[in-house]
């Protein structure tokens, strides 16, 4: 449970998680922030404003989906790292995953990277369409990984070599 | 020789440098003193981003957001900094003493805030003492401040935000973590720290606690055991995590002592994190003229403090007749800020202190109880 | 170990100098403390307690607590963690507790 482990249940992803017809019509942004805190920069990311931290500051963020175009401004402007974008139209089989990135090495565009699960188990090595760096004062990249559709869920951090390989 | 100021603000962490700020903003002249030989406190090794409002730089950096503000701090006409500057003393007479650079100064302020932070709190187990058990703190100056992998392979023990947060920072300096295990049966931090620290492969473990340390003349691993819901060691439950680092994340503790010194009204607050000055609404303590800002009045975020820091600010400048009426406007914006900060369920237990807080101070004062 | 990479920081250490702990030379940088720079030569051990004799560490790095007393130029009871690195100094291990000259 995640307020055990860390881990994020079914249930947790589950509320979060556009519908299927939304999802089947291209990228959109997921916010796995489950947690009440007082923090807002996410909605203020947003230039179509499409995330809301409503009625207060401590409210969990909510994205309208019809509203997002899953440009993934907020991926990288998230302090918790919790915001993901999901597209599953990139190709046939493949779906596109954005997500936070702040170790070295930074991946290179059609390096393969591992994929990693919520619970940091290896789940794959797929190849980076893009990692786009968060500039000198975010810091944070935003790396898009093709991952096969019925992971596009499942994969929401990367290891990439080095000291976090393992190997 | 005694020097008059007007502000004397004690300590150039988050609080103090947002004091200096604001009563410097109203016309107040400010003498800021900081023991360190930089100003920003704790906010030089804080890497990840922070949360809040815009207001507190919500996104940005805490290495970022001390910089802004020293940086405000050093080029406002009306502020002074001096470094390797300790306040050593508050005085019956309005005296002041500062250890500067080895010299004793006399400084005579006309009001002194107090924003001194606060310490780790240590934790009782066999072999403690070995070398290569720090706070988790410490080992962020070495490897944030100084650039020194502080460690191969560290057991993070507390799962509140600086442990959490500090496991995430050794991954990003190279280090290996064996693990974060933490006494409650529940994770005390943000969960989206907690949840970027194990999709990178690091486990959280709560409910388990450090039953020893072990080690020839440094430490070479831990024993850890799980906790039943009695918090007592539950047997045959043991396991060796070898490390040569542990890092001790179980909390903080306010650095009240010139507040003590001082005679300043105190009390015992579980829910402040220790022994606390008593402070009013303008974070003034019962001592007129002295008032309390940042996590020595209660440990909080970093965004807390920095807006105590302008609310103590504020309210000092205005009482010394800087802008009165603006001041109070600005006081009870910074308070508003605060209410909103702590509203959520993450403030619970700081408001639950300052009810307590509230209730002492009415008490003191002969009034009805917190409004 | 020193960082050499980082996804965040840059370390600007200052100068390289030589120093000295318990008459052998250690590098160090100008911009670190002397805890800081012997932990970065795998020095981890700075002094023993003065009843127990056993080895002690640094524990705080912020100058809070007293865990890493050591004797600088001749001056005891030095918290190295917030001294900084000097060319030429002598840093040592201090017997028991250390008294303060007045001079």
């Amino acid at each position: 449970m995640l307020i055990q482990d860390g881990i994020p249940t079914r249930e947790d992803i589950q509320s979060v998680t556009p519908p299927a017809h939304r999802l089947a019509q291209g990228a959109v942004a997921i916010a796995e922030c489950f947690q009440k805190i007082p923090c807002n920069p996410c909605a203020k990311a947003c230039v179509k404003k499409a995330i809301r931290v409503e009625p207060d500051i401590n409210a969990t963020p909510k994205v309208d989906f019809d509203i997002c175009n899953g440009c993934g401004a907020c991926v990288a402007r998230c302090p918790g790292l919790a915001i993901f974008v999901v597209d599953m139209t990139y190709s046939g089989g493949e779906a596109l995953v954005k997500l936070p990135f702040e170790f070295l090495p930074v991946p290179q565009e059609g390096q393969l990277a591992c994929g990693l699960s919520r619970s940091g188990e290896e789940l794959g090595w797929f190849p980076v369409v893009k990692a786009v760096s968060g500039g000198k004062r975010n810091m944070t990249c935003t790396i898009s990984l093709a991952v096969p559709k019925e992971l596009a869920m499942e994969v929401r951090n990367i290891k990439v070599g080095g000291y976090r390989d393992g190997r | 020789m005694i020097r008059e100021v007007e502000i004397l603000v004690a300590g150039g962490g988050p609080a103090g440098l947002c004091a200096a700020a604001a009563a410097a903003s109203l016309g107040a002249k400010v003498l800021l003193c900081e023991r360190s030989d930089v100003p920003g406190g704790q906010l030089v090794k804080q890497t990840h981003k922070f949360f809040g409002s815009e207001k507190q730089y919500a996104g940005d950096r805490g290495i970022h957001i001390g910089r802004t503000l020293a940086d405000a701090a050093v080029n406002h006409p009306n502020i002074e900094i001096l470094t390797d500057a300790a306040v050593l003393g508050i005085y019956e007479d309005g005296v002041v003493t500062v250890l500067y650079k080895n010299q004793h100064l006399k400084i005579r302020p006309k009001r002194t805030i107090v924003a001194t932070g606060a310490a780790e709190k240590f934790l009782a187990f066999p072999n403690n003492d070995l070398p290569g058990i720090y706070g988790a703190g410490a080992v962020q100056t070495l490897m944030n401040v100084h650039g020194v992998k502080p460690a191969e392979r560290v057991l993070m023990v507390g799962a509140g935000n600086i442990g959490l947060i500090v496991s995430y920072q050794l991954l990003q300096a190279g280090v290996e973590v064996a693990g974060v295990i933490e006494a409650a049966p529940r994770i005390g931090g943000y969960l989206v720290h907690a949840s970027k620290l194990r999709r990178a492969g690091v486990p959280i473990r709560t409910g388990y606690t450090i039953k020893e340390a072990y080690g020839n003349g440094k430490l070479e691993g831990a024993v850890i055991c799980r906790l039943d819901e009695n918090w007592k060691p539950v047997p045959g439950t043991e396991e060796d995590i070898r490390c040569d680092t542990i890092c001790l994340a179980v909390g903080l503790t306010p650095l009240a002592e010139l507040c003590w010194q001082a005679g300043c009204q105190m009390a015992f607050i579980r829910e402040l994190s220790g022994h606390v000055p008593v402070v009013d609404g303008n974070l003034e303590t019962s001592i007129p003229g002295l008032y309390a800002a940042g996590d020595i009045s209660g440990i909080e975020e970093a965004s807390a403090a920095m807006v105590e820091g302008r609310l103590a600010g504020y309210a000092a400048a205005g009482s010394l007749g800087y802008e009165p009426q603006k001041a109070g406007e600005l006081r009870q914006g910074a308070a508003e800020e605060l209410a909103e900060l702590r509203s959520g369920p993450a403030g619970a237990r700081i408001m639950a202190g300052l009810e307590k807080a509230a209730a002492l101070l009415a008490a003191r004062k002969g009034g009805a109880g917190p409004c | 170990m020193r960082i050499e990479q980082h996804p965040i920081l840059e370390f600007d250490r200052g100068e390289k100098v030589v120093f000295f702990f318990n008459g052998q030379p250690v590098d160090g940088y100008t911009s670190e403390t002397i805890a800081a720079a012997l932990h970065a030569a795998g020095i981890r051990e700075l002094g023993h307690s003065p009843e127990l004799h056993r080895p002690r560490g640094l524990f705080c790095a912020i100058g809070n607590c007293s865990s890493c007393f050591m004797t600088v130029d001749g001056q005891p009871n030095v918290r190295v963690c917030v001294t900084k690195v000097k060319a030429g100094m002598r840093v040592e291990e201090q017997a028991g507790k250390g008294v303060v000259s007045l001079d």
